[in-house]
């Protein structure tokens, strides 16, 4: 547990990079606190940003992320406001920095954005006096799932710690990835990233030293405490770089054979949606060892902690 | 102001009194003891409900259930705050329905403590009805609420601060006022 005295001290989350061990910490923590509001049996709702308005900013698809902030936003009893990039001005010709300054105008007090380029919640940043969510960018980070991935590793092993986790597949073009690396070397995880050569840049290993990279799913699985199974992301490319999905199926599915090469109380991760058939059986997905509904319940207080946390900035703001 | 002592206005041993005798009344006051349930408020009221518990039980030989509130998300002054103090979890392992709760803090002062903690305690369910004790009632009510149990009666100025120490938290058993600096 984080001290009382201690106080988040950043005002955007731009990604895992610019996080500590103790930011992240106190972040799991207090998403303790907001489980227990998600678990109740009728109020599931805090006045705690009463009067406060979010604008969730999304010029990608993403309903499941964006139905997650949403339900956090409503269970701290924030205003909302859905800007969505088809039927903006954005479809017009307005640039990002135009549609921001409009949207200051409204004067928002945090703002969620989902943005194909990397660079675009730091320059939203610099032009307003919001806070920033990222909740994804590109290939980049996606640092609420990355978090909401590690509250549910401590919550089934108690720490985060010396576990060693296997990130299995699309390595390439993985937001989910990056802020995964960034959050476990944090906090002192031992990862290996699994995949066909094609799928898994080995200069990745030279950014987060000590992760280890294999292309041999068979021989990591025996010595692994969970295994994050990422989606073929076709329509992305993946295509590209891999014979085809039966060929991929056959060297980096989890299914149930390799499932006998795991550790009976392995875990079983994925940040969906699921490509049942190519990356993961059904067996395995719906099985005992899968914690995957698990993530999206997670999902709802891990993100509650973040707008929370970020609702009252203080001090000397660290980006 | 660390050079100006601290009076002690009451130490562990008549803390302890205060509280046997909170827990006299509190049995006096429930007709049915079967409905009676104590909820502290994090920090120093939950080690206070900690403590009336074994008394409580001793007397009425039976189990009396205890939750704990964390009442920081409900403050009325929460946006107002430099910074988001963490949460920790609320727990009420016992449905609140038809229960007489008695609510336990250490001061009562402002009264908008209370008044979240009521807040809160109304999101978890209906309690037939809800008390209030606490170790010493300070003055400076802001608020029309008062307590229904208390040790200390005080009528202390604002530049001046009731603290109540608990072993738990600050290694002493007391309650002491404090002139702020």
């Amino acid at each position: 547990m984080t001290t009382e005295r201690y106080l988040f001290p950043h005002r955007h989350l731009l990604g895992i990079e610019p996080l500590s061990p103790r930011d992240i910490t106190a972040i799991l923590d207090q998403a303790l606190a907001f489980e227990e509001v998600c678990e109740r049996p009728e109020i599931k709702i805090v006045p705690a940003l009463r009067k406060r308005l979010i604008v969730n900013l999304f010029f990608e698809n993403s309903t499941r992320t964006r139905n997650s902030f949403e339900i956090a936003e409503q269970r701290l009893s924030a205003e909302i406001i859905n800007f969505d990039a088809d039927t903006s001005s954005l479809s017009k010709g307005e640039t990002l920095v135009d549609t921001a300054m409009n949207l200051e105008s409204m004067r928002p007090d945090l703002i969620v954005m989902r943005h194909a380029a990397p660079g675009a919640h730091a320059l939203l940043a610099r032009h307003m006096k919001a806070s920033i969510v990222n909740a994804g960018d590109g290939a980049h980070e996606h640092p609420t799932q990355a978090l909401l991935d590690a509250y549910t590793l401590r919550k089934r092993f108690g720490r985060l710690e010396g576990l060693r986790i296997a990130i299995v597949g699309d390595i390439r073009n993985s937001r989910v990835v990056r802020s995964n690396l960034w959050l476990l070397t944090k906090m002192g995880a031992r990862v290996t990233l699994v995949g066909p050569p094609t799928l898994v840049p080995r200069q990745m290993a030279r950014t987060w030293p000590g992760v280890e990279v294999s292309n041999d799913l068979d021989a990591v699985l025996p010595d692994q405490d969970a295994v994050m199974m990422l989606r073929c992301q076709f329509e992305r490319g993946t295509g590209a770089f891999i014979p085809g999905p039966g060929e991929y199926a056959r060297f980096f599915q989890l299914n149930a054979a390799r499932m006998k090469l795991c550790r009976p109380d392995v875990a079983v991760l994925h940040p969906g949606p699921i490509n049942r058939g190519v990356e993961i059986t059904s067996e395995v997905a719906d099985g005992p060892n899968s914690v995957i509904l698990q993530q999206v319940t997670h999902g709802v207080p891990v993100r509650m902690a973040v707008l929370y946390l970020l609702c009252n900035p203080h001090g000397e703001q660290v980006p | 102001m660390p050079d100006i002592p601290s009076p002690c206005l009451l130490d562990a041993r008549q803390v302890e009194v205060h509280l046997q005798r909170i827990c006299r009344e509190i049995v006096a006051a429930s007709g049915n003891s079967e409905s009676l349930a104590l909820v502290g408020i994090r920090t120093r009221g939950l080690h206070l409900a900690e403590r009336l518990k074994p008394m409580l039980e001793e007397i009425l030989r039976k189990e009396v259930p205890l939750g704990i509130l964390d009442i920081t998300l409900y403050r009325d002054d929460l946006s107002e705050l430099t910074g988001s103090p963490i949460v920790r979890p609320t727990e009420i392992p016992f449905t609140l329905r038809d229960r007489t709760v008695v609510l336990v803090d250490d001061v009562l002062f402002t009264g908008r403590t209370i008044r979240a903690a009521m807040d809160a305690l109304q999101d978890h369910g209906r309690p037939e009805r809800i008390w209030l004790a606490v170790l010493a009632d300070r003055g400076g009510r802001q608020l029309p609420i008062q307590a229904d149990f208390m040790g200390l009666k005080l009528d202390v100025p604002p530049s001046q601060r009731v603290a109540v120490k608990v072993k738990e938290v600050d290694g002493v058993d007391g309650v002491f006022l404090e002139t702020r600096a």
